[in-house]
């Protein structure tokens, strides 16, 4: 459709920026570009630093004042055979001087460490892109081993880019002649000299960087020194060769005043648990078995003792579950987190904790499935599992975040949740999110909300004959949560004993009788759907909107880029994020009834879709696809469009 | 058997809280079959704890599934009757964030050796705080007669009509192939000697495990009357005593002795007084290699039982090393709030205005 077309032309446009000016230099003149936007993408061999690189990038644009969204992508394998395709990894990074909402579809410039990373990535530039290709690796040798039969820097297959072949592992070399670094600790540093490249050539800070080098290295300062004299060269080699004559400039973007920092989701998601469980009064445990691609969140936590964090590295999921569930019996915030298939294992303790009604914290990073699946690669599939995967009627509330950044305060929702309905809850990131980063407006802890807990110190039955209550029942609910109360070992006079047998109401003694089974089912049920939510907002911009596309979680970004093409290609379409999955805000009904068409984005076979369909009797339409890989806001933006133009 | 255990009597060292067995019971209807070992089990727990001197909200009991783990629900303490053969695990979670508690485990030989193998083997080699208390009926009785992995070969049940044909567990085995810091082995109808290992097994730091043979008198009858009748009794235990010489028989004629030369315990008869080949017990010995030696004397049939406390020996609790990171890491540096927003800011941060 022409419309949509000129938008996207709009935007290359804008990506290739106008406004060009020269800057004089003492050597020579080099000439300055501004742009609105960049895609980079870095990529070379698992063992060749390429997250470190893309890191320190990150960084530098972030203290630079930019916006920014950052993509990791390795491979499972810790170290493929190096030159292999299967042993390529690459960081992409977006950034720009607007607010943007995805590390981009397709990357502007790439940098290529060796003929893999070349050949990996070549197909997902954009046209007219720049390549910086290090040549070192480009023997026949190295080219026939994945599949090119001629040179493809000679051959004329990047003949539509604009191509900087250097020997960048020479360079780096000449750089350290007479550190007195063998060859092979030498070449290590050239990650830091395309770094350094790339610093001039978008006229990045670098001060971070030599402070970062200094701290990482401060053991071995001849290492440390390397890399500084590695970066130092690859900046100089732009600024002073011909090589390059043009630079560029993305100005900051106008972001809410406040102070910011970068942060990737799994690190937000840890230092959400650590604020909740400080604002919430309870000493935080959480127990859990190492899983791609939630184990940072385990390596993160440990290092936070001082907070009263107790982590415990299980010897499985089952194990894992279980002992938050242990601690939270004992009046501890309980946490656990995993991938899908640790959260299969899960499944029966939650079960049990959903019938003992206790606080639990269940975080699954999602990843690729069915079973082993795709570990390092994203997919939004375990919604159903969070959902309905376990035995017998046992619901459980589930939330989503949709950003790096907001994985903390989708913690902290997690924790209210939890403590405040004494309920297990699923927290459900993936790893697109969970390693992807953003700038992040750091909140003031004092101004979190208060999530204090309060144990149950008295008994709370009838009063005897003499007027005093000595009864304790542990399954007497409060009227508005539905809630029992907290009695932690250690109270005198609290005794009681829990277990995952239908319990008697009030008195949570064992009961087979079928009244109170009914009882109990039905409120266990009222007591999630009774959680109070905030309202689902729509973004409509218009108000005249006749399409609405509904998402929840890591799809934010994706789904917001490409409504905003839509938009500019003079489309209505209303947009509204689901961070409640259950239970849905009260509002959602209304709102899908407001629209004659549903859209709803997935990684997956459209699960969201189904409970939508199930719950609401709307008949969405699911676009789905599970690439491991978040959608292409301009793929999304083509599926959009279909559902824009047609009639039916 | 003789009082079998060393070790100092157990509880705070303080005041008596003038607690009865009858504190310990409940208003639940005990609903195990007529007859059961687990009945005289929970006698004699009841009529330990106030020798414990540990207030009942201070107390709590664990279990799995199983007949056994319905234990927690007849114990007057906070308790949870959990899933099958999860019980350690959860334990390990309240006993290392509750370091005030005494934390006790209620499981079964399916619930602890079959579904639960994994969770039992990591607890004992961590250490955790916890007295487990393994009801050994050499069945799955809850599920109505399956034999189970201490069950012995041949085992004719209604999973198996021609007999098992699966090796069974020797639980003093797995538990010191583990390298379990505290293991006994007691009998059901022995009050004073189940008494006697609790007594111990309480007073350790760290994992005790205590395998009690239990007479399932539906499924499994008269699995230990080997051990129980008073005319065999005698030629099949093996009283452990720390200290003393391992000889057992009617007239003390058995001894266990140690080969010189390799080293290797065996059972010998008409062994005479001071034949220096009787091996003195000592359930302190730091290498487990001893106590399993123990343990293997035993047979399948129950013949030739070692009863008392294999092994007794001190290390660091997982709770203690665990709490004792927490607290030098606070030492170290606040965690207060001002820590954590220090924490949030990170080191890159920047101002936008
Ligand atoms: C996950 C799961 N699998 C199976 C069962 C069924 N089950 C309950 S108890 C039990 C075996 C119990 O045997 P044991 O642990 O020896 O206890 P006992 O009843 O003999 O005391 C089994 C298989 C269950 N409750 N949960
Ligand atoms: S089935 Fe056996 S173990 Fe279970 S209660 Fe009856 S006698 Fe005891
Ligand atoms: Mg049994």
């Amino acid at each position: 459709m022409a419309a949509l077309e000129f938008g996207r032309e709009l935007d290359a446009q804008l990506q290739l920026g106008t406004n060009v000016f020269r800057r004089r230099t003492a050597r020579m003149s080099t000439e300055v570009q501004q742009l609105d936007r960049v895609v980079i993408r870095i990529a070379g061999d698992s063992g060749d630093g390429m997250q470190l690189t893309g890191d320190r990038f990150t960084q530098e644009t972030a203290n630079f004042g930019n916006d920014l969204s950052t993509q990791p992508n390795f491979p499972a394998e810790i170290r493929a055979p190096a030159g292999t395709l299967a042993g390529v990894s690459s960081f992409q990074l977006h950034f720009a001087d607007h607010d943007i909402l995805t590390p981009g579809d397709r990357p502007d410039v790439l940098v290529a460490m060796n003929p893999a990373a070349l050949k990996a990535n070549l197909g997902d530039l954009a046209k007219g892109a720049t390549i910086i290709v290090d040549t070192r690796d480009f023997t026949e040798r190295a080219l026939a081993r994945i599949g090119w039969t001629s040179d493809p820097i000679t051959d004329g297959t990047l003949e539509n880019f604009t191509v900087h072949a250097l020997d960048l592992t020479q360079l780096t070399l000449d750089s350290l002649a007479g550190s007195g670094l063998s060859r092979k600790d030498a070449g290590r540093s050239k990650n830091m000299y395309a770094l350094g490249l790339l610093s001039w050539m978008y006229s990045r800070p670098t001060e971070g960087t030599l402070a970062f080098l200094r701290e990482k290295f401060a053991k071995k300062p001849e290492i440390a020194e390397a890399n500084i004299t590695a970066f130092r060269a690859g900046w100089n080699y732009g600024e002073t060769t011909e090589a390059f004559g043009v630079s560029y400039e993305v100005k900051p973007a106008p972001l809410p005043a406040g102070e910011y920092r970068n942060i990737a989701g799994n690190l937000a998601l840890a230092y959400g648990l650590i604020a909740g469980a400080q604002r919430a009064g309870l000493p935080l445990f959480l127990g859990a078995y190492p899983i791609t691609p939630a184990s940072d969140i385990l390596h993160e936590l440990s290092k936070h003792k001082r907070f009263g964090v107790r982590t415990f590295q299980a010897e499985d999921e089952i194990a894992g579950v279980g002992a938050a569930l242990g601690a939270a019996f004992g009046g501890a915030l309980g946490v656990t987190s995993s991938s899908g298939p640790g959260i299969a294992l899960k499944a029966e303790t939650i079960g049990l904790a959903v019938s003992l009604e206790l606080p639990l914290v269940i975080v699954d990073v999602q990843r690729g499935g069915p079973s082993t699946g795709l570990p390092t690669k994203t997919e939004q599939s375990d919604l159903l599992q969070a959902m309905y995967g376990r035995n017998g009627e046992a619901p459980v509330p589930v939330i989503a975040p949709q950003s790096p950044g907001d994985c903390f305060d989708a913690a902290l929702e997690a924790i209210r949740i939890a403590t405040v309905y004494r309920t297990p809850v699923f927290l459900l990131s993936d790893g697109y999110i969970a390693n992807g980063s953003e700038p992040w407006k750091i909140p003031e802890v004092g101004s979190l909300q208060d999530l204090s807990v309060s144990f149950l110190t008295e008994p709370n039955g009838e009063p005897g004959p003499d007027g005093t209550v000595t009864e304790f029942l542990p399954y007497l609910r409060d009227p508005d949560t539905l809630a029992r109360p907290w009695a932690v070992p250690g109270t005198p006079g609290l005794e009681h004993r829990l277990g995952g047998i239908e319990k008697a109401d009030k008195t949570g003694h064992i009961s087979y009788d079928p009244d109170n089974h009914e009882f109990m089912v039905r409120t266990r049920q009222a007591k999630v759907d009774g959680i109070i939510v905030p309202d689902l907002v729509v973004d409509d911009a218009s108000g005249d909107a006749k399409v609405l596309v509904l998402g929840w979680g890591s799809t934010y970004g994706p789904i917001g880029a490409a409504v905003r093409r839509a938009r500019r290609a003079g489309y209505s379409i209303a947009q509204a994020h689901l961070r409640h999955l259950n239970p849905f805000p009260k509002n959602l009904g209304q709102v899908l009834a407001s629209y004659d068409k549903v859209v709803i984005p997935e990684m997956n076979l459209g699960q969201l879709a189904l409970l939508i369909r199930a719950r609401y009797l709307v008949d969405a339409i699911s676009l789905t696809q599970v690439r491991g890989m978040p959608f292409r806001a301009a793929d999304l933006a083509d599926m959009l469009q279909g559902v824009l133009t047609s009639d039916d | 058997m003789t009082d079998t255990v060393h070790g100092s009597p157990n509880g705070s060292g303080s005041a008596s809280l003038g607690l009865k067995a009858k504190d310990f019971k409940t208003d639940q209807e005990v609903r195990w079959c007529p007859g059961c070992g687990d009945y005289a089990i929970l006698a004699a727990v009841q009529g330990f704890m106030p020798e414990l001197n540990i207030a009942r909200e201070n107390v709590v009991f664990l279990s799995g599934i199983g007949c056994s783990s319905r234990f927690p629900y007849y114990m007057n303490t906070y308790g949870m009757h959990s899933i099958h053969g999860r019980a350690p695990a959860i334990a390990t979670g309240l006993s290392t964030s509750r370091p005030d508690l005494k934390v006790f485990v209620v499981t079964g030989d399916g619930d602890a050796l079959s579904i639960g193998g994994n969770h039992l083997i990591h607890a004992l080699r961590r250490n955790v705080n916890l007295t487990i208390l393994l009801f050994n009926n050499r069945i799955y009785g809850l599920t109505k007669g399956q034999y189970s992995p201490t069950s012995e070969q041949g085992k004719i049940t209604k999973s198996t009509p021609m007999g098992s044909v699966d090796n069974p567990f020797n639980p003093v085995s797995l538990a010191l192939g583990a390298e379990a810091t505290f293991v006994a082995r007691t009998l059901d109808s022995d009050r004073k000697h189940l008494t006697s290992v609790l007594r111990a097994a309480t007073a350790h730091q760290g994992t005790s495990l205590v395998e009690i043979y239990q007479n399932c008198n539906i499924f499994n009858d008269g699995a230990f009357d080997l051990l129980k009748d008073a005319d065999t009794r005698g030629d099949w235990i093996i009283g452990l005593n720390h200290g003393a010489e391992i000889r057992f028989g009617n007239d003390n004629s058995k001894a266990v002795i140690r080969d010189p030369a390799t080293g290797a315990l065996s059972v010998a008869e008409g062994v005479a007084e001071g034949d220096p080949r009787v091996v003195t017990h000592d359930a302190h010995t730091e290498d487990p290699s001893y106590a399993f030696a123990l343990s293997r004397l035993s047979q399948p049939d129950t013949r030739l039982s070692p009863m008392g406390v294999f092994r007794d020996v001190t290390r660091p609790s997982y709770d203690q090393l665990l709490n004792n990171q927490l607290d030098k890491a606070k030492a170290q540096a606040p965690g207060d709030e001002d820590a954590l927003q220090a924490l949030l800011r990170g080191k890159d941060a920047w101002s936008v205005h």
